[in-house]
C-alpha cells in the first residue's frame, strides 16, 4: 500500500506516492530520475550513494524515503551550479581525483560535508573523514589531494 | 611520430570526461531506463555442487508483474560461453572444455550458479518472484580447495575425472634440474598468492532489447569491450547474426579485468529480449557480484631459485596449481600460464627456467584476469624469492639484484619474451633514493626503541602489456586476434572525430587520445572529439586490458593519422601546385618545402569535401582513414617499488611507513593520468598483501560475500606513494614509444609489502606470511616463529 511522501529535493518540492519499503536511494534514482547518486554495495559501506539531508551526509542506501518526510535532499546534481563547477568538483577535476567516476558523486558529497565540518582537516583526518567511501581506481592520493584543496576553495 | 612536437603530449591535461562524472551526469548502464523497460532477477544456487533434480515456476509464473520465467530447460539448445584461448597439456591433450550453460539446467557447479531468469515490469516484482521458484536440488559434496583438488573423490566435471583442465609447462626442465644439482644455495618458497575479487564500484549491469520493426538487438552492458562481446555472444552463442547487433558500452564505472568476459547475465538478457518483446534489464547487487563476477588469482605455487656462491642466478623452477573455478571464463587458461610463466626472468638474466601450472576446476566461481592478470603472480613468486635469497645469503637486496640485472638490449629470455629495451638500474637507484633506504637504519632504531619492528621491501618488477602480436599469441592457442583498430574522421570544417576500439572505463582516453591526436595534426585539442565503446559507431576493436590503449589502440590512431596527413599532402600539393614529395606537414599546416608557402589543416580538410581544385582524375574526396594495428612484440614496462612497514608484534598490525614507486612506462602521454594509474595499482596489489581475501570454506560457501567481510582498502588503510615516473627508455616498436602503465602498481606492490613484513620480523624468525597478512595472520607467524 504506498504512502503519501513530501520533501524537498535540490530545493524544489517534491510529493510522490511510494511503497514504504523504498530506499530513498530507489526514489532519488528512479522515481526522480536523478541518477548521479549510485548504488555501489549492498552493506551500505561503499558511499556510493552519499547525498545530505538537511546539510548532513547519509548513504541514502541505508535510509528508507519516507525516513527524510518533510526534510530537505541536496544531491549532487542539486550542488552542481547554474555553470560551472562547485570549488570540490572543481578541485576533483583540477587533482584527478576521479577515474571511472563511479564513486565520485558520493565521494564529493562526502568531502562537502567533512570539510564543512573540518574545514582545516590533516592529511590523516581527511582519509579517516572518507572511511565511508569506496574507491577502487585512485587509491586515494589524489582525491585526499582535491579535497583538501576544495576546502581551501570553499574557504575562499 | 617518434619525436612528437611538445604541444600536447607530455602535459598534465585535466580531463574532458571529469565534468560529466563530477556532476552526476555520466551514463552507466543502470542510468539507462528505456521506454517499456522490464526487469531481471537471476535465481542462483545457494548450493556450490548439487543436481537439479526438478524445478517449478508454475508460482514464479503466476506472480504479480512477472512476464516470463526461464529455465535451463529453455536453453539447452544455446551454446555455452567459449573460451578464448587454446592451452595444451604436456602430452599434447587439449585442455578440457566443458559446457558453461548460460543457465545451468542439470547441475549446478558453483553457489551463484543461475538457474532461472525472472522478467518482469519492476524489479521489486522480478526479485519477489525468485522466492516462489522450487529447485529440488540434490546437494552433492564441494571440491572447493586449491591445493586438493586434483584427484579429489569429487569431480566437478564428468569430462575432467580428476578435475584437472590441464597440465602446461613452459621451458627447460633438464637444464634446470642439472643447474639446480649443482648449485651452491637454493631458495625455496611455499605459497598461496590469494584470491581476489576485483570489485570495479560500479556492479555488472545489461540491458538488452529487440527490435522486430528490423529484427534488430541493441544491448547495453558494462564492458571493457563490446565488439568482443558482440563476436563472441553472436557467432559463438547464440548464433545471431553479428551485424543486426549493436553492443554499446556506455559510461563503465571500473572494470580491472571483471569486464572484459562475455557472462551469462547479458548473454541470456539478449536471448530473452526476442522471446518478452521488451528492453529488459539487469544490475548485479553487489554480494550478486561477489558470486558471479570472475575472481582473481588463487595459485598454490612451489618456488625454487638456485644460485651460485656469488648470489648469481643459475635457474628458477616453480610449480602451481592454479584454480579455474567451476567453468572457463573467458580468458582463464591464458593467465596462469601464457601470461605468467612468460615473466618468470624478471629482470634478471636467469639463464634456464622452467614453469608447471597445473589448472584445475573447483566449485567456485570462475577465475580469470583481474589487474595484471598472471604477472602479478609471477613477480610474487620471483620477487618473494629473491629478497629471501638475499637474506639468507646475507647480501643487500638491491645489491643481489644488480648482479642479475639484465643490461644489453634486445634481450631473449628463456621463456619466451624477447625485451626490446630497459634500463633497470636506473629505476632500481632513483627508488632507493625516494624511499630514503639510506635513512632506514635509524627509523628501525627509533622503532625498536619504541617497542615496534620496521622493515623494508623490494620488488623489482617487469611486466610485459600491450597485448599482443596477433600470430604469436595464435601459435600459443589465442583463438582471437589482439590488434586494434582506430579511425580518423576528419570533418569539412577540419574538426576530427576519432574513432578507437579501445575503452575507456576510467583510464582517460577522451583526454589522452585527444592529446595525441591533437600534437599530430597541428591543431587544437578542442577541436578533438574521442568516440568508444559503440559498436555502432566504431569500426572494430579488441578492447581495452593488458595495459595496451595507449600502445595499441593509439598506435592504430596514429598509423590512420599518417594516413590523413598523407593524403592531405597530396591535396595540398595540388592546391599549392607543387609535387607530392615537397610538401612538409607540421605545426598543423602543409608547407612547400623550402618556402612559405601553405595551406592550414583547415584549409586541407574543406578541399577534401568541397573538391572544386581537386585532382579528382588521381584522389577521392573526402578525408576519412582508419588502420587496424597489429603490435610486432609485447611492451615492457619495468620498475622498483620499495615499501617500509612498521609492525606492532603486540597485535601484528601493519603499517605502511612509506611506499615508494620509479617505474619506466617510456614516453608518456600524461603524466597526471599515468600516476594516477599508479597509484590505483598500488592500492590493489597492497589491498592483496594487506586486507583482501577471497573466502570459501569447505563446503563451497563464500564466506566472504559482501565489504562486510571482504576488506577494500579505505582511504585511511594506504599511505601517501611517492612516485616518480622515471624519464624512460622508450618502447623501440611504437611511433609513440609508450610501454603503458595500467597494471603495473598491482604487480609490483604485493611482494614489495610482503617483504618488508618478512624484513621487520625476521629477527624473530618469520620467513614467510601468508596474504593477506592481516594483523592475525602476522600475530600467528610470529607465534609459530617463536615456538621453534
Amino acid at each position: 500500500m504506498n504512502v503519501p511522501l513530501s520533501l524537498r529535493v535540490n530545493g524544489k518540492a517534491v510529493t510522490a506516492e511510494v511503497a514504504p519499503e523504498t530506499l530513498l536511494v530507489t526514489f532519488i534514482r528512479e522515481h526522480l530520475r536523478l541518477t548521479g547518486t549510485h548504488v555501489g554495495c549492498d552493506t551500505a559501506q561503499c558511499g556510493a550513494c552519499t547525498v545530505h539531508v538537511d546539510g548532513r551526509a547519509i548513504k541514502a542506501c541505508n535510509v528508507l524515503a519516507l525516513q527524510v518526510q518533510g526534510q530537505e535532499v541536496t544531491t549532487i546534481e542539486g550542488i552542481t551550479p547554474a555553470e560551472g563547477l562547485h570549488p570540490m568538483q572543481a578541485a576533483f577535476k583540477a587533482c584527478h581525483g576521479l577515474q571511472c567516476g563511479f564513486c565520485t558523486p558520493g565521494m564529493v558529497m562526502s568531502a562537502i560535508d567533512l570539510v564543512q565540518h573540518h574545514p582545516h582537516g590533516s592529511e590523516r583526518e581527511i582519509r579517516e573523514g572518507l572511511e565511508g567511501n569506496i574507491c577502487r581506481c585512485t587509491g586515494y592520493q589524489n582525491i585526499v589531494k582535491a579535497v583538501a584543496e576544495g576546502a581551501k576553495a570553499m574557504q575562499a | 611520430m617518434n619525436d612528437p612536437k611538445p604541444g600536447f603530449i607530455g602535459k598534465s591535461v585535466e580531463r574532458r570526461e571529469d565534468y560529466r562524472f563530477l556532476t552526476g551526469n555520466g551514463q552507466y548502464t543502470d542510468d539507462i531506463t528505456l521506454p517499456g523497460q522490464t526487469f531481471a532477477a537471476f535465481l542462483r544456487s545457494p548450493h556450490a555442487h548439487a543436481r537439479i533434480r526438478a524445478i517449478d515456476t508454475a508460482a514464479a509464473q503466476a506472480a504479480p508483474g512477472v512476464l516470463a520465467v526461464f529455465t535451463g530447460k529453455d536453453v539447452s539448445g544455446v551454446n555455452g560461453l567459449p573460451c578464448g584461448w587454446l592451452i595444451n597439456s604436456i602430452d599434447g591433450t587439449p585442455m578440457k572444455e566443458p559446457k558453461h550453460p548460460i543457465i545451468a539446467e542439470h547441475k549446478v557447479l558453483h553457489v551463484g550458479d543461475q538457474v532461472a531468469l525472472v522478467v518482469a515490469e519492476t524489479l521489486a516484482q522480478a526479485k519477489a518472484a525468485l522466492n516462489l521458484i522450487d529447485v529440488d536440488y540434490d546437494v552433492l559434496p564441494a571440491v572447493a580447495d586449491t591445493a586438493t583438488a586434483a584427484g579429489n573423490a569429487t569431480a566437478v566435471h564428468d569430462i575432467a575425472p580428476d578435475n584437472v583442465c590441464y597440465t602446461w609447462a613452459l621451458g627447460d626442465k633438464a637444464g634446470v634440474d642439472a643447474a639446480f644439482a649443482k648449485a651452491a644455495h637454493v631458495t625455496r618458497l611455499e605459497f598461496v598468492n590469494n584470491r581476489l575479487v576485483p570489485n570495479a564500484m560500479e556492479p555488472r549491469a545489461a540491458n538488452a532489447v529487440y527490435s522486430r520493426a528490423d529484427d534488430s538487438y541493441t544491448l547495453y552492458v558494462a564492458s571493457q569491450n563490446p565488439h568482443v562481446e558482440r563476436l563472441l555472444m553472436t557467432a559463438f552463442v547464440l548464433g545471431l547474426p553479428e551485424h543486426k547487433v549493436r553492443v554499446i558500452a556506455p559510461d563503465v564505472g571500473g572494470g580491472f579485468g571483471s569486464k572484459i568476459y562475455l557472462y551469462a547475465e547479458e548473454t541470456a538478457l539478449v536471448w530473452a529480449a526476442r522471446k518478452v518483446g521488451r528492453p529488459i534489464k539487469w544490475t548485479a547487487e553487489r554480494s550478486e557480484s561477489f558470486i558471479t563476477d570472475a575472481h582473481g588469482r588463487d595459485h598454490v605455487t612451489v618456488a625454487e631459485l638456485a644460485m651460485d656462491g656469488n648470489g648469481k642466478f643459475l635457474a628458477l623452477r616453480e610449480h602451481t596449481t592454479a584454480n579455474l573455478g567451476a567453468y572457463l571464463s573467458t580468458f582463464s587458461s591464458c593467465i596462469p600460464t601464457i601470461l605468467h610463466s612468460t615473466l618468470l626472468a624478471g629482470q634478471y638474466t636467469t639463464p634456464v627456467i622452467y614453469s608447471e601450472i597445473k589448472a584445475v576446476f573447483t566449485n567456485t566461481v570462475p577465475v580469470d584476469a583481474y589487474r595484471g592478470a598472471g604477472r602479478p603472480e609471477a613477480t610474487y613468486l620471483l620477487e618473494r624469492l629473491v629478497d629471501t635469497a638475499a637474506r639468507e645469503l646475507k647480501l643487500d637486496p638491491a645489491e643481489l639484484r644488480r648482479r642479475n640485472f639484465i643490461r644489453s638490449f634486445p634481450y631473449q629470455t628463456p621463456v619466451a619474451l624477447m625485451y626490446d629495451t630497459g634500463d633497470y638500474d636506473a629505476t632500481l637507484d632513483r627508488a632507493l633514493e625516494l624511499a630514503d633506504v639510506a635513512g632506514f637504519a635509524a627509523r628501525r632504531a627509533e622503532s625498536e626503541r619504541k617497542g615496534l619492528r620496521r622493515g623494508l621491501g623490494y620488488a623489482a618488477y617487469i611486466e610485459a602489456c600491450g597485448i599482443a602480436p596477433s600470430n604469436i599469441a595464435g601459435a600459443l592457442g589465442a583463438r582471437a586476434g589482439l590488434f586494434e583498430a582506430g579511425e580518423v574522421r576528419v570533418h569539412p570544417t577540419g574538426k576530427v572525430t576519432v574513432f578507437t576500439g579501445s575503452h575507456s572505463h576510467g583510464q582517460g582516453h577522451e583526454t589522452t587520445f585527444a592529446q595525441v591526436v591533437a600534437d599530430k595534426l597541428g591543431i587544437d585539442i578542442e577541436d578533438v572529439d574521442i568516440q568508444h565503446g559503440d559498436t555502432g559507431k566504431t569500426l572494430f576493436g579488441m578492447g581495452t586490458y593488458g595495459s595496451r590503449s595507449l600502445s595499441v589502440g593509439g598506435t592504430a590512431i596514429v598509423k590512420a593519422l599518417d594516413k590523413v596527413v598523407a593524403k592531405g599532402k597530396k591535396i595540398a600539393a595540388h592546391l599549392l601546385e607543387a609535387a607530392d614529395a615537397d610538401i612538409e606537414f607540421a605545426n598543423g599546416e602543409f608547407r612547400v618545402a623550402g618556402t612559405d608557402r601553405k595551406k592550414s589543416f583547415a584549409e586541407v580538410a574543406l578541399t577534401a569535401y568541397v573538391p572544386h581544385n581537386f585532382p579528382l582524375d588521381k584522389l577521392e574526396p573526402g578525408l576519412n582513414e582508419n588502420a587496424f594495428y597489429d603490435p610486432t612484440n609485447f611492451t615492457f614496462p619495468a620498475g622498483t617499488y620499495v615499501c617500509e612497514v612498521e609492525v606492532d608484534p603486540a597485535t601484528g598490525a601493519v603499517r605502511i611507513d612509506r611506499f615508494s614507486a620509479c617505474d619506466d612506462f617510456g614516453n608518456v602521454v600524461n603524466p597526471m593520468i599515468v600516476e594516477g594509474q599508479v597509484h590505483g595499482g598500488l592500492a590493489q596489489g597492497i589491498g592483496q598483501a594487506l586486507t583482501e581475501g577471497c573466502v570459501y570454506n569447505e563446503d563451497g560457501q563464500l564466506v566472504t560475500g559482501t565489504y562486510m567481510d571482504y576488506a577494500m582498502p579505505r582511504a585511511d588503510d594506504l599511505p601517501h606513494f611517492v612516485v616518480e615516473t622515471a624519464k624512460g627508455t622508450p618502447c623501440t616498436h611504437n611511433p609513440l614509444g609508450v610501454k603503458g602503465c595500467g597494471e603495473a602498481g598491482a604487480i609490483g606492490s604485493t611482494p614489495a609489502v610482503i617483504n618488508a613484513i618478512v624484513d621487520a620480523l625476521a629477527p624473530l624468525g618469520v620467513r614467510d606470511i601468508p596474504m593477506p597478512a592481516t594483523p592475525y595472520s602476522v600475530w600467528k607467524a610470529i607465534q609459530a616463529a617463536q615456538q621453534h
